[in-house]
């Protein structure tokens, strides 16, 4: 097909659309609605927003770029006077059913339609009619969904009907009346939300944000009665920085540690150490069914929103993920306990924080089974990468200024093997490591599993241990979760064991990570750092790791004993809802 | 008069099994659910969700799009006042309030006692008769605010005759 954008002439593929042909040309069309991401084939092209009118010659009308698939010979013109207007009246039209509290809103310089209404100069609203009005949905502790943002982009839709197969988002109600909102008007606890912020990381305005945990965690700090313990999750390391000038995928560990020393914690610690201990029970789990005719597949359990999905989607085979609590569980269990008896501090003492890059684990940290007491739960209050970054810089610290500092003892060291729970693939590879060196009784030869790396949907390995083939998969999207379910549901699939993380990357493309705006190559660029920390750490295996060898000689014997399950495993429910 | 699961009849899920596929039939199976319930309460769009094997979200999407749904139940007599361009100039939002009066429910509701809903509607057809008003398909023609206390009385008198459904 060859066309002709601004007197530039182009050929390309049959099914092209006119804003395809311009992204190659080098043609900037200003979007609002459309986003894609091939490499994991979602693609929203509902041309809702109509800001990328063109002018196409024959055509009366302005057609839009992003939804119109290009014919033979066609002559589009990005920037006549009418194209160039007809954009302008179009956000002038969003401003003018728009909150106007931008300079209290949480996407603040961070927001598409901000950004292009200042990119078209736009200085006054001229349509000043009624402003629609709807109620903020608060129920959830990952979420808040404030309809009178919305744009009706229905990116949220796409991501949670095509990546996630969850299907929460449709667009309900008509006319002005018209949200992009569960069945039934159900507050968004009600449904089988995973809560994995996917929603909220393709929002293009504040319509969908994060829950903010801020405050309880200042509150925390400014207390002296408290003792305040946080943990970092992997990922976060790898794109903390996007938020404080630092460039895609640049590590910055040691100054997040020396930023949270200086904003009060009493303690700085790694979820790495928790991450080991993960896989030495994981793999402890895995050993322990694949010997003794135990279920097989065991499904890790380290993601909230794979967890819940589970739960909801296939309560039938609940009994095949591992027992295991996520990693951060894991500490806050072991840090109200073996820490708090180490310390000699009371445990109701303790404030455990996580940050994470996740919204999901927001939700996870109040699950009832993850509490102990009335409501009391081992992790106190989980914030987001991005939370994180908002406090660094409202506490005022130079944070490129600061020197590298490195985690507290007793529960701060980590093998490369925890590092990599951040990257979809890492979690399987890690557990893969120990589970070798327990079953040959030598370590692994190569400790890296490149075939369970990379972007693809589903990535497999076989691989020979002790004399046996181990069948391995590792798959990020829950679409390709329930792919898997569904083979091992019918008897289909044959694997020893399956990593799943919800969101696209796995951690790195968390919902609570800096917004990755629709591109993987952000999020690709994260996981190679996670890879290169491996790398660089002389202990690329978790039962290397001496802090978490000390933990079970002075209080949980061995990986599965009952006092690590008492502390370590935990439980899963079946659940219903739309 | 709410639906429980186990109120929904048979004769949708023959319906559903009688058709030759399970893509793009989400509008004749709604407009059969309501022909069946007369209305589209929430347990029956679930389960045409879960037999189309749609999400939830999306049934309740259709439904709330077409005016011609509705989700909650209709009274043993549905007037209907036209507010089409006829009938609305010759003020029928006059009429349309004394309904509401009358029967103490505004529009799109249904009285406390199951016996009238009440809805305004376009056009019925009948512009040489405006204002217009329907009642269970009945028409009235030219109908004036002092009327509507005549027809509301002309079907409580109905109501209370053989009335089986609403004996318990």
């Amino acid at each position: 097909m060859k066309l002709t954008i601004n007197n530039s002439e182009i050929t390309v593929e049959n099914g092209a659309t006119i804003l395809d042909a311009a992204r190659i040309l080098g043609v900037y069309i200003p979007t609002l609605c459309h986003f894609e991401m091939p490499e994991v084939g979602v693609v929203n092209r509902t041309g809702t927003c109509r800001v990328c009118m063109v002018d196409v010659e024959g055509r009366h009308n302005l057609l839009p770029a992003c939804s119109t698939v290009i014919t033979d010979g066609m002559v589009v013109r990005t920037n006549t006077p009418r194209a160039v207007k007809s954009r302008r009246t179009m956000v002038e039209l969003f401003l003018s059913n728009h909150p106007k509290d931008c300079l209290v809103c949480e996407r603040n310089q961070n927001c598409e339609l901000q950004s292009l209404a200042c990119e078209l100069g736009i200085r006054e609203v001229k349509y000043n009619g009624e402003r629609m009005k709807f109620k903020k949905d608060t129920s959830s502790f990952s979420l808040i969904r404030d309809p009178e943002k919305c744009v009706l982009c229905r990116r949220c839709e796409t991501m949670c009907n095509d990546f996630q197969t969850v299907g929460v988002y449709s667009a309900i109600h008509r006319g002005f009346s018209t949200t992009i909102g569960p069945a039934f008007d159900l507050p968004i606890i009600d449904t089988c939300c995973t809560f994995c912020g996917q929603c909220v990381s393709v929002c293009p305005t504040g319509a969908l944000t994060q829950a903010d945990n801020t405050a309880e965690v200042w509150t925390a700090l400014y207390d002296k009665d408290r003792f305040t313990v946080v943990q970092t999750a992997p990922a976060v390391r790898a794109a903390l920085g996007e938020e404080l000038g630092y460039k895609i995928g640049d590590d910055v560990t040691g100054k997040m540690v020396a930023a949270l020393r200086r904003m009060g914690f009493d303690r700085v610690f790694d979820t790495n150490f928790a991450a080991d201990l993960t896989v030495m029970e994981e793999a402890a789990e895995f050993i322990e069914r694949l010997q003794n005719g135990g279920k097989l597949p065991i499904l890790t359990s380290c993601c909230p929103a794979w967890v819940k999905f589970i739960e909801h989607q296939f309560p039938e085979l609940l009994d095949i993920p591992s027992s295991c609590k996520s990693p951060h569980e894991m500490f806050g269990a072991v840090a109200k306990t073996y820490l708090a008896e180490k310390l000699g501090i009371d445990r109701q003492k303790i404030t455990v924080v996580s940050v994470m890059p996740c919204l999901a684990k927001k939700y996870e940290a109040a699950r009832p089974e993850l509490m102990y007491g009335e409501d009391r739960g081992y992790v106190d209050c989980v914030i987001s990468t991005r939370e994180l970054a908002r406090m660094i810089r409202e506490s005022g610290i130079g944070f490129q200024s600061l020197p590298d500092e490195a985690f507290d003892g007793v529960m701060g060291e980590s093998s490369g093997a925890a590092v990599i729970f951040g990257v979809s693939g890492g979690v399987i590879e890690a557990v893969l490591r120990t589970a070798g060196f327990l079953l040959t009784g030598e370590p692994l030869q190569d400790v890296e599993f490149h075939e369970l790396r990379g972007i693809r949907g589903i990535r497999e390995a076989s691989v020979n241990i002790a004399g046996r083939d181990i069948k391995i998969a590792a798959a990020h999207g829950l679409h390709n979760a329930r792919r898997l379910l569904e083979d091992i549901r019918d008897g289909k699939a044959l694997y020893h064991a399956i990593e799943i993380m919800a969101c696209p990357g796995g951690c790195v493309g968390g919902g609570g990570q800096p917004y990755y705006r629709n591109d993987l190559s952000v999020v690709r660029r994260r996981g190679e750092t996670l890879y290169e920390c491996d790398r660089k750490n002389p202990r690329r295996c978790a039962h290397e790791n001496l802090e978490v060898k000390r933990l079970y000689d002075e209080m949980l014997e061995k990986p599965g004993s009952h006092k690590a399950h008492e502390l370590l495993h935990t439980k899963f429910t079946k659940r219903t809802g739309y | 008069m709410p639906l429980d699961a186990s109120a929904i009849s048979p004769e949708l899920d023959i319906f559903i099994d009688s058709l030759d596929s399970r893509d793009g039939v989400l509008m004749p199976v709604l407009h059969k659910a309501q022909e069946l319930y007369g209305y589209l309460p929430v347990t029956v769009q679930n389960h045409i969700a879960e037999r189309l094997k749609i999400p939830a979200a999306k049934v309740f999407g259709v439904v709330t799009f077409y005016s011609f749904f509705c989700t909650a139940p209709k009274g043993k007599f549905k007037v209907s006042v036209c507010m089409g361009t006829a009938c609305f100039v010759r003020d029928a939002q006059a009429v349309l309030e004394r309904f509401k009066s009358q029967l103490g429910i505004g529009a799109g509701e249904v009285s406390g006692d199951m016996m009238f809903s009440l809805d305004a509607l376009r056009c019925v057809g009948a512009c040489g008769l405006a204002p217009v008003v329907s009642v269970n398909g009945k028409v009235y023609g030219r109908v004036a605010p002092d009327d509507v206390e005549g027809i509301v009385e002309e079907y409580l008198v109905k109501g209370g005759q053989n009335d089986e459904r609403h004996k318990d």
